[in-house]
């Protein structure tokens, strides 16, 4: 195989297995603030600010997996 | 053809300094915020209407967000200077980086290829980093301003036992993750939606990019909300020392 045809495959892994963590986590976080809201719908702003801003986090660690992929496709 | 470069293109250059495209279009949301700042400030009426009570409703409901997190009124409007800052700063250079124009149209190079004229500047790394460490450095400064520069390094360097010292160091650790974590969260977004519009535009040029769009909008608006959030909950955390440092006097 050459060059060009790994950086193409390396490039698409890179993303796709980089996004399988953050969507389960993405998942799991909206759930269980669907889950708090569900149980006490008065703290419903506070809960959706904190479950914002973990949301970020779990989707900053698929950004940095797509920054590799277009690192390796075009650098 | 489609061009796409991580890193933001030379347009010219002032003696020995480079000016970048989004470097140029940096300076112009600039002047855009200031003259926006003069002209509100030029007509400004006690009972608000039209722009200024845009402006006051947008004002009152970051105060609000930040009263929630902070607790007193008086804490908010200490910091709402530099959150609201870079949150109207990432806001307006994610936003106007969608506006026609800003990407295509171009300059033809010396060398034969194009450069677009203009480029969001949160799609330079080089702007990132330099907010992420204008954030971190902050938050330390005013760490050290509240609760005193031996409390706060204490927080780094804490020798009272081998595991404080253990965390100490990735507490130091941490510090330096949330630079990268700050500059490479907004590059990613911002630098991946313009190649998904680039592509998307390349692709199917008609109706397709709409949608898309009004996401990039989305994303933009919530990656300056989590930019400017992240910086006050790092406040937070670096002032809430002052609570641990009374207890202790009142115990002694």
């Amino acid at each position: 195989m050459d060059i060009n045809t790994m950086r193409l495959l390396a490039a698409a892994i890179a993303m796709g297995v980089g996004a399988i963590g953050p969507g389960i986590a993405i998942g799991l976080i909206g759930g269980k603030a669907a889950d708090a809201i569900g149980r006490n719908p008065e703290a419903a702003p506070k809960i959706q600010t904190a479950m914002i801003v973990a949301i970020a986090f779990a989707e900053a660690v698929a950004i940095y997996a797509l920054v590799v992929a277009l690192i390796i496709k075009f650098v | 053809m489609l061009q796409i470069s991580i890193k933001a293109e030379e347009i010219f250059h002032l003696g020995g300094f480079t000016v970048t495209n989004s470097l140029l279009f940096a300076f112009l949301i600039l002047i855009f915020l200031v003259i926006m700042g003069f002209v509100l400030r030029r007509k400004l009426s006690l009972v608000p209407k039209g722009f200024q009570n845009l402006i006051e409703m947008v004002i009152e409901a970051g105060l609000d967000l930040m009263d929630s997190v902070l607790g007193s009124r008086k804490r908010s409007e200490e910091y709402f200077p530099l959150v609201f800052t870079i949150f109207l700063f990432v806001l307006f250079s994610n936003w106007l980086g969608l506006v026609p124009g800003v990407g295509s149209v171009v300059l033809n190079q010396a060398g034969g290829g194009t450069v677009p004229l203009l480029r969001s500047p949160s799609s330079d790394l080089n702007f990132t980093i330099a907010l992420a460490l204008i954030a971190v450095t902050f938050v330390n400064a005013i760490g050290v301003s509240v609760v005193g520069i031996k409390s706060r390094v204490s927080v780094f360097l804490n020798f009272e036992s081998p595991v404080t010292f253990f965390t100490g160091i990735l507490e130091l650790i941490s510090e330096f993750a949330k630079i990268i974590s700050f500059s490479f969260r907004l590059f990613g977004n911002v630098f991946g939606g313009e190649v998904l519009l680039a592509i998307l535009a390349f692709l199917v040029p008609y109706l397709a990019p709409a949608p898309f769009m009004i996401l990039e909008l989305f994303f933009g608006f919530i990656q300056a909300f989590i930019f400017a959030m992240l910086t006050l909950i790092f406040i937070v955390t670096a002032i809430s020392h002052e609570e641990e440092a009374h207890v202790v006097h009142q115990e002694a």
